[in-house]
């Protein structure tokens, strides 16, 4: 087994160049003669653009260009498109108003791009924005989604009445409704889910730069996908064909899904680089990150579940009300229905479900998808549901589950939201959780914290999600506008070592490491003479990028199919030169034998052959060595797994202290434990953050209060114990070539609900049984006030 | 940010003259406030004035009855020093707390309490000690020297040299962080000493006040019992997103009780 095999530990590779500064990010390419662009962003929510005056910073020092959306309106060039489309109710497709890159007319947010100032300097360029002279007549701010759809609230797009995107929902209501009629008992839940800033630790940034010479334009951005930003920018927004538009994605450092969408200042750079003749370089300060990056969660929702006396679940309702903010962002209407309501089945057998979901407009930053999407806020509500019927039905809320859990001997399982879940054994994670947390333990862990004065609580998040994003028949016939695919290139080279090119992106997986792992196993090559190439369109075939937990299940599938052709070739070689049949040449570890035979050439010698191939079977055989290959999944694949938190409250000033928390996952088989590690412990990290600190919030007049960390609570490394993880690989996804299903989102899924369950069986001592997220000090004091009260 | 003229100062009265002749003039100390403010253009001096070379305000000493900082003293030093630690053990401690490390390691104590924001922490040792401000121009007494939010008595130029704290027989400082920013949402200085017993609480309202209440209930008995069902106004404090003014005036409390707790080991 070679070093690196599949299964090892072995450091990330591409941490050397991390960690010494040698890292190679957007803002450290530059380009001969560049300028540079400051963004001029609207100050204030909504209002009418009454005139833009870009006189006197036209005559600023330094200054090359000014473009305004007046300019962009001129060119006719297009709107952000929306790469996924949702119809309602009654088949109305959802309202997909216009989104001008540079607006003219209105503003629809704090952070709306008003106009980009080009000058030699970034100085420059912000000292002639502060000339500009901006005329906006103010409009009433549509801030919550409860204003949206108050009657005469005021339109953020003039066409879409009620500000209402669409009305969408999933199941069969009047049947949902008439088990609930007979149902023993329903328990009733309103909640929040906060609206969260992703805040990678690298804002975002671009460099467009166009060559006359040839007409062609380059853009380096900060993307996790940069093919799907050449498609979308090229083909929608400034008529660009393929070949003339490459997107550079160097080393991104994380992206967490703000950096999925195609984004304003991308379209506008490029546009402008033509007009200017000269690379231009746009770079965010935090303060744009919080104002344009897209945001994430943000629902109002109602859920009830339905039970018998036994508590058996007999159905599920829900309703949801899920902001967009102020136009549509890449993939803002799949979240909130296809990543949310199609998973509310979670780990149980409820056979009827129901989900409306009305997404509204509001006058604030748009929201897409954020680490999780979609399922962490459908894993919240479900598991928030279920602690509190266990509670309100006196059940075990161990027992309650273990009631309802779909068995491992029942897969593959048809939920009544759509999808198949094809493996997972919900009870072993269950158990395995519950030793790891010593849930025996709790009660005298309690009085003891009792004896101190405190509360402490215990609380579990059991989840599945569907990741592996996504067969791309399945996606399209949910409103999908792109496959979802995955491609590879595997080039083993005349000497034997390999490059691979992969349409995956890594801003933080360590796909540099991961993927050399599966080719140093499949191919019985060392990991070092491997080289792993992602984020350049014009060095990758194609890609559809990162994000969904999709990576190593369809990156990584993509690559196995690739390697699969490489050996099926490289035996072709191996026949001729053994001078046996093809069928009886077998690949092991590097290595082609002749079945049964000490007849033997490694892969170096089938390689070295392939490029000189002096005795070869040339009329039947290409020279070369050299495959690629594209994956489409066959089905989601549905990580899923036990998280419990343990938790202590101080009721004299309402600080909670997360114990400890214990995650069990199957992620299906592991590739590289260290790196699965590292991000659930980055992915518990977000949640928690959600559970006690982090919360996005807008003023009355949609100002952003949290734009800066001043603010903005984002958790810290001594805000959050040891975690103690653990994965079963028990029962590996049944479609994939590699049995993996993706680890990415999971900490994100599970820690909210863990963590606010446990906070709630805290309080519960003290009857409170409600509380939203972030249980800040502040509000758990406030919740035991008014229950002392 | 914007341009503006640069001047390192060789001494302190070079740094006022310096500040004498600007037309908008800034001290800039250890920049931990003023350089984010700069760079977000929320301010445009004519001028800014770096203390950084004057060696004369960068030290520690302490004797039989006072610790004295010099105003160029960054927290960390402060916090690491074992005479400080020895002498007054609750302003180590409160040093340590300030910021991040970065900020510690670079803001110092003239800088913090000539900046005088509501939440930060040297204000409250200050009045919490009974300490006095030296200045170029004078001494001022620590209850005289903070005047409003982000307001101090220091004249236009006059520059905090050193500040001299009192050895007290007894202090200590708590301090309930804003979870965000790690500033004092609330933190509550008391001491008994030759400055009296004193309570000075910061974070909660719009400058750092004294508590006189709870002084007057530990001056019988200075022990968390005198404190603990005193409850503090909250007409004139504080209220955010991350505290409202009820919060706020129970954590004085809450944080007062455990100060004297804790100066009480």
């Amino acid at each position: 087994m070679p070093d690196g095999a599949i299964g090892t530990p072995i450091r990330r590779r591409e941490d050397q160049r991390f960690l010494t500064g040698t890292g190679q990010y957007v803002d450290d390419f530059n380009r001969p003669d560049q300028t540079y662009a400051w963004m001029v962003r609207s100050s204030v929510a909504h209002a009418v653009i009454k005139s833009v005056d870009t006189s006197k910073a036209e005559a600023a020092p330094g200054v090359v260009k000014i473009l305004t959306g007046a300019d962009w309106a001129a060119d006719g060039v297009g709107g952000l498109p929306c790469g996924w489309q949702v119809i309602g109710k009654n088949d109305v497709a959802m309202h997909e108003p216009p989104h001008p890159a540079l607006v003219a007319d209105k503003v629809r947010h704090v952070g709306d791009n008003l106009a980009i100032v080009i000058a030699e300097t970034k100085a420059q360029a912000r000292d002639a924005a502060e000339l500009i002279e901006i005329d906006l007549e103010e409009l009433p701010a549509v801030v919550s989604m409860a204003d949206a759809a108050a009657d005469g609230a005021a339109l953020v797009h003039e066409d879409v009445p009620n500000n209402l995107c669409y009305d969408w929902e999933i199941g069969v209501k009047e049947d949902v409704d008439a088990v609930f009629d007979k149902a023993d008992h329903v328990t009733v839940l309103d909640l929040v889910n906060n609206r969260l800033v992703a805040n990678p630790i690298e804002p975002r940034a671009a460099l467009a730069e166009y060559d006359p010479a040839g007409d062609h334009y380059t853009l380096y951005t900060t993307s996790q996908n940069p093919h799907v930003i050449r498609l979308l920018m090229g083909a929608f927004v400034l008529s660009i064909p393929e070949h003339k538009l490459r997107i550079v994605a160097p080393d991104v450092g994380g992206g967490f899904g703000a950096k999925i969408y195609h984004y304003a200042e991308e379209a506008i750079l490029t546009w402008a680089s033509k007009k200017v003749r000269r690379p231009i370089k746009w770079t965010a300060d935090r303060s744009d990150s919080f104002m344009t990056d897209a945001q994430g969660r943000d629902h109002v929702t109602t859920g009830e579940l339905a039970l018998d006396k036994d508590g058996h679940f007999l159905a599920l309702r829900v309703q949801t009300n899920a902001n967009m903010g102020g136009y549509l962002s890449t993939f803002a209407p799949a979240i909130p229905t296809y990543l949310y309501a199609t998973l509310l089945a979670g780990l149980y057998k409820t056979p009827m479900i129901y989900c409306n979901v009305k997404a509204y407009f509001t006058n604030t930053v748009p929201v897409d998808a954020y680490r999780g999407a979609g399922r962490p806020e459908a894993c919240y509500l479900l598991e928030r549901l279920v602690e509190q019927a266990a509670r309100e039905t006196g059940i075990d809320k161990i027992d309650i589950r273990r009631r309802n859990f779909i068995s491992a001997a029942e897969m593959p399982y048809q939920t009544p939201v759509a999808l198949e879940y094809d493996s997972g054994d919900f009870i072993r994670n269950l158990e395995d959780g519950l030793k790891s947390a010593d849930y025996d333990g709790f009660a005298a862990r309690r009085a003891e914290s009792e004896k101190n004065g405190k509360l402490r609580g215990i609380g579990l998040a059991t989840y599945i999600e569907a990741c592996g994003i996504a067969p791309s028949a399945v996606a399209g016939a949910l409103g999908a506008r792109a496959g979802l695919y995955e491609s590879a290139e595997v080039r083993v080279h005349p000497t034997g070592s390999v490059t691979v090119f992969t349409g995956s992106h890594q801003h933080g997986q360590g796909h540099e490491t991961t993927f050399a792992q599966l080719v140093a196993d499949g191919l019985g090559v060392a990991v070092e003479n491997v080289e792993v190439v992602h984020g350049d369109t014009d060095r990758i075939q194609f890609g559809m990028g990162t994000y969904g937990s999709r990576s190593l299940a369809v990156g990584g599938s993509a690559i196995v199919k690739a390697m699969d052709k490489v050996v099926e070739k490289g035996k072709k070689i191996a026949a001729h030169l053994l001078e046996a049949s093809v069928d009886d040449i077998e690949f092991d570890a590097g290595t082609f034998r002749v079945s049964g035979t000490d007849k033997e050439l490694g892969i170096g010698d089938i390689a070295l052959t392939a490029y000189v191939p002096h005795n070869y079977p040339i009329e039947e055989l290409e020279p070369g060595l050299d495959e690629t290959a594209f994956y489409d999944p066959k089905n989601f694949t549905y990580p899923n797994g036990c998280h419990i938190a343990e938790v202590e409250i101080d009721p004299t000033t309402g600080e909670v202290t997360l114990c400890s928390f214990n995650a069990v996952d199957d992620f299906g088989r592991i590739v590289n434990p260290m790196i699965v590690e590292g991000q659930v412990h980055g992915g518990l990290v977000q949640g928690i953050g959600q559970a006690l600190m982090e919360r996005c919030v807008y003023d009355d007049q949609g100002q952003l209060v949290t734009g800066s960390f001043n603010d903005y609570c984002l958790p810290r490394a001594d805000d959050v114990p040891s975690f103690t993880v653990g994965t079963n690989e028990g029962a590996p996804c049944t479609h994939n070539p590699l049995g993996v299903k993706g680890c990415g989102e999971a900490g994100t899924i599970g820690a909210g609900a863990a963590v606010t369950n446990a906070v709630l069986d805290a309080l519960g001592t003290q009857g409170i049984h409600n509380i939203d997220m972030p249980a800040t000090p502040h509000r758990v004091w406030q919740a035991l006030q008014q229950s002392n009260g | 940010m914007y341009d503006f003229n640069y001047k390192r100062a060789t001494s302190v009265e070079d740094a006022a003259a310096a500040i004498r002749s600007a037309d908008d003039g800034k001290i800039v100390a250890g920049g931990m406030t003023l350089l984010p403010t700069l760079k977000q253009r929320l301010a445009n001096p004519s001028d800014v004035i770096d203390l950084a070379d004057i060696g004369d305000l960068v030290g520690i000493t302490v004797d039989g009855s006072s610790v004295t900082i010099g105003a160029m003293t960054p927290h960390a030093v402060v916090h690491a020093s074992a005479d400080v630690k020895k002498a007054i053990p609750a302003l180590s401690k409160l040093a340590g707390l300030i910021g991040d490390p970065m900020v510690r390691n670079r803001g110092t104590i003239g800088g913090s309490i000539s900046n005088n924001d509501p939440a930060a922490d040297y204000p409250s040792a200050v009045v919490g000690l009974g300490a006095t401000v030296h200045t170029n121009k004078r001494e001022i007494a620590g209850d005289d020297f903070f005047t409003g939010m982000f307001e101090t008595a220091l004249e236009e130029d006059e520059i905090v040299t050193k500040v001299v704290f009192p050895i007290p027989e007894k202090a200590a400082y708590m301090k309930f962080p804003n979870p965000a920013s790690r500033y004092a949402i609330v933190g509550t200085f008391v001491s008994k000493g030759p400055q009296g017993t004193r309570v000075a609480v910061t974070g909660a309202g719009p400058c750092v006040f004294r508590q006189s209440d709870m002084e007057a209930a530990l001056e019988g008995n200075f022990a968390p019992e005198s404190v603990e069902n005193i409850k503090q106004a909250d007409g004139d404090l504080n209220t955010d997103i991350h505290a409202s003014a009820e919060y706020r005036a129970h954590l004085v409390t809450v944080m007062a009780k455990r100060a004297v707790a804790e100066a009480n080991g």
